[in-house]
């Protein structure tokens, strides 16, 4: 029974046979020419499943039941054993029957799990997972040891054949998918309310229960008929990775919908044509493969979500802290001593505020090329521009100050605080409405005055 | 002792191990990394494999365990990135760790026969057949002493951070208040989880450890709101599953570690329904 266990796939048929002698270019063009039958139906079955999954994986996503594909590919299991029971042999459709019939039982255990106990939807699935794959490995056992000889390989409906793709399996997903389409098209608005807030749905009287059956049913259908050609896991990861990457590049379901079929296709034509030229690379494995490099490459570089943008906005964020605060700084001892346009050396910049080296170098070289400060040696004065500046960081500080003791009725020791880092953040509009709305205070709350820039020209 | 006994043994001790740490997975509503974790390991025994080239227990054991705890420091980390919620980052993870074993061991077909006979996933029926030996005498079988340890050390980490581990299951802003990193206890939550999933696989096999995993603490938590009783509860839930599933495998013929999963679904659907009828008294 270890096979079962580790749920790995059978040993691969494989797309391309007895051509190790093609080479590289030959072999893409055999491949996207679609001259040849069996590579037409990979083809068809893996853009058919890549598409149909990434866009129910899309609702399964943002109802937060990525893992629902997992646990209703192994709820499949005891459906093929008795199948098996019952019929006696290894036929495709009653196999299939019998496997959505677990499935979809599963799915049902799995609502009730989470909707008339306290048990939270991850344990449910765990359960229903297991206890439904324990059943499935009893009845295997069972057949096995009772067994005929014609059960051999039963497990493989579940464990997956990765490249053969077969008529059967690729009419069932046209199927699948054809329904899937239509019901996703009719019922869209629902859908997408049911998904994003289902207490909301509740409250303007949707059959949100129906609705989310008629969804689960449907990610029961793509579950079964996958299975068989991809395997439990990889159905899985078709149904999980294509919907996350596509939440990286938009916040719109129907954009959402589009791009995860697109990236679901995408994975199944590469992760075909990668194990069509390499003979010994079975094909489920590979189309995971792609789509996670799809998701990798969202996570990274979506322009908006995306983790590097967010880093690169981070740093220029904290460069343009020190810069105001160098600016605010040299303005404020400048105010001291009555004299803006003094040169200090680094070493006494250093000391006005707790910069880093790191920071105070780039601050400062940014600065002067901005043309906000002029350098002498290792010494920096500010230019006119950068006490207007300095002057403007320092406004904005008082402002705001002024604005949390009159509006929110802070005493003034406990404003300096949030003043620090609104400093950085206001606009020159909210700050034209915030010193209209304070009628242009002279003196902040700890009676240090406020400089405009018309007292600037003075200067 | 005969083996019979010592199958049920083994499963009570699997059992209890896995419970008893599942407690804090259902807590945190974390109960999917065992079925994870139980995929993602394949490309560590792989690559322990061809590094060895022989199927040596120990450095399979070191790839799965640094495998295990790859899927769920990874995992972690993709959710924590704030982009994508908990379980899908941890669906990525471990079907893309999983495909790359699969590739692994058709890229290495010809060298090794892997793709067969995963070596990890045990089966509890041979449990008593392997037996640990001490100057020539047999000290019972090596899946015991294997698992009587895990459980100890389960049992040990929890009792020795007890407070840290409740309190940072139930209220992690409050962990925070009081100077318990979240981030920390949960880390060394999902370090333990993962050794204790990979060595009882080793023993008994992928199944019967993830449903022990979820099953035994989802049932104590319908029965009880406190942390100490259903911890206790637990335990007795495996139990429960492993003499069960024994008794109900060798009548029915069939696999063990399946039979213990089925009893604890039993068991849990028992659980629920008596939980629903007990609410009902009580406000009646």
């Amino acid at each position: 029974m270890a096979e079962n266990l580790c749920c790995l796939p059978k040993p691969q048929r494989n797309l391309s046979r007895n051509h190790n002698r093609m080479d590289f270019w030959e072999l893409t063009v055999r491949f996207f020419s679609l001259a040849d039958a069996n590579v037409r139906q990979v083809i068809a079955g893996s853009i058919l499943l890549g598409g149909a999954a990434g866009a129910l994986g899309c609702f399964a996503y943002l109802q937060r039941r990525s893992l629902l594909g997992d646990a209703l590919a192994h709820a499949a299991l005891p459906g093929v054993g008795l199948a098996f029971l019952i019929v006696g042999q290894k036929e495709f459709v009653p196999l299939l029957l019998g496997a959505t019939a677990t499935a979809w039982l599963g799915a049902l255990s799995i609502n009730a799990i989470d909707r008339y106990t306290k048990i939270k939807l991850d344990a449910a699935l765990g359960i229903v997972l297991t206890v439904f794959f324990g059943l499935g490995i009893v009845i295997l056992t069972h057949i096995q040891k009772s067994g005929s000889g014609s059960q051999a390989g039963l497990g493989s409906f579940i464990f997956g054949q990765a490249a053969a793709m077969s008529r059967q399996d690729v009419v069932a997903l046209a199927v699948v998918t054809v329904c899937m389409l239509s019901v996703v098209t009719i019922g869209y608005r629902h859908f997408k309310l049911v998904s994003f807030d289902t207490g909301f749905a509740f409250a303007v009287g949707l059959p949100v229960g129906r609705l989310q059956f008629i969804l689960t049913t449907m990610i029961v259908l793509a579950v079964t008929v996958g299975l068989q050609a991809v395997g439990v896991v990889l159905m899985a990861a078709m149904l999980i990775t294509p919907a996350a990457a596509a939440r990286q590049w938009t916040d719109r379901l129907p954009r959402m919908l589009m791009l995860a079929s697109i990236f679901g296709m995408l994975a199944g034509l590469f992760g075909s044509y990668i194990s069509f030229l390499k003979p010994s690379l079975p094909t489920g494995p590979w189309i995971v493969i792609v789509v996670s490099g799809i998701f990798a490459v969202s996570i990274l570089f979506s322009p908006r979500r995306g983790v590097l943008i967010r880093i690169l906005r981070h740093y220029q964020h904290r460069g343009k802290i020190t810069r105001d605060h160098l600016v605010k700084s040299l303005y404020r001892v400048g105010m001291e001593r009555e004299n803006w346009y003094a040169y200090y050396p680094v070493s006494e910049i250093a000391h006005m505020w707790s910069f880093t080296p790191t920071e105070l170098r780039s601050g400062l070289s940014q600065l002067t090329a901005q043309g906000f400060l002029e350098r002498e040696v290792d010494m920096y004065r500010l230019t006119q521009n950068g006490v207007s500046a300095g002057a403007r960081v320092t406004r904005l500080h008082r402002l705001w100050e002024v604005y949390l003791t009159r509006y929110l009725e802070l005493p003034g020791d406990h404003v300096h605080r949030d003043a620090e880092d609104m400093e950085h953040i206001i606009t020159p509009e909210m700050e034209e409405q915030l010193s209209q709305m304070l009628d242009h205070p002279v003196f902040d709350p700890h009676l240090q005055p406020i400089p405009y820039p018309t007292e600037q020209k003075g200067v | 002792m005969t083996p019979d006994l010592w199958i049920i043994l083994t499963g009570i001790l699997a059992a209890s191990a896995c419970g008893l740490i599942g407690c804090f997975l259902v807590l945190r509503q974390n109960a999917m990394l065992g079925d994870a974790i139980s995929h993602a390991v394949l490309p560590g025994l792989v690559i322990a494999f061809l590094v060895t080239s022989s199927r040596n227990v120990l450095p399979m054991v070191i790839g799965a365990g640094v495998m295990g705890i790859a899927t769920a420091y990874l995992s972690e980390l993709l959710s924590r990135t704030g982009r994508l919620y908990k379980d899908a980052a941890l669906g990525i993870v471990f079907t893309l760790l999983f495909a790359i074993g699969v590739i692994l061991v058709s890229i290495f077909t010809g060298q090794i026969d892997l793709d067969q006979e995963c070596v990890l996933y045990g089966e509890i029926a041979y449990t008593p057949w392997d037996t640990f030996t001490l100057n020539g005498q047999s000290i019972g079988p090596r899946a015991v002493w294997i698992l009587g340890g895990a459980f100890l050390i389960n049992l040990i980490f929890i009792g020795l951070f007890y407070k840290q581990l409740k309190i940072s299951s139930f209220d992690p802003r409050m962990a925070k208040a009081i100077g318990v990193s979240e981030r920390v206890w949960h880390y060394a939550l999902m370090t333990v989880v993962s050794l204790t999933v990979v060595a009882a696989f080793e023993s008994v096999g992928a199944i019967l450890v993830v449903a022990m995993l979820i099953i035994p603490g989802a049932t104590a938590y319908l029965l009880t709101s406190r942390l100490i009783v259903m911890l206790a509860l637990s335990v007795l839930v495996g139990i429960i599953c492993a003499v069960g599933g024994f008794f109900a495998a060798s009548y029915f013929d069939a696999s063990i570690a399946g039979f213990m999963a089925v009893v604890g679904g039993i068991v849990f659907v028992l659980a629920a329904f008596g939980a629903k009828l007990a609410r009902r008294f009580a406000r009646a």
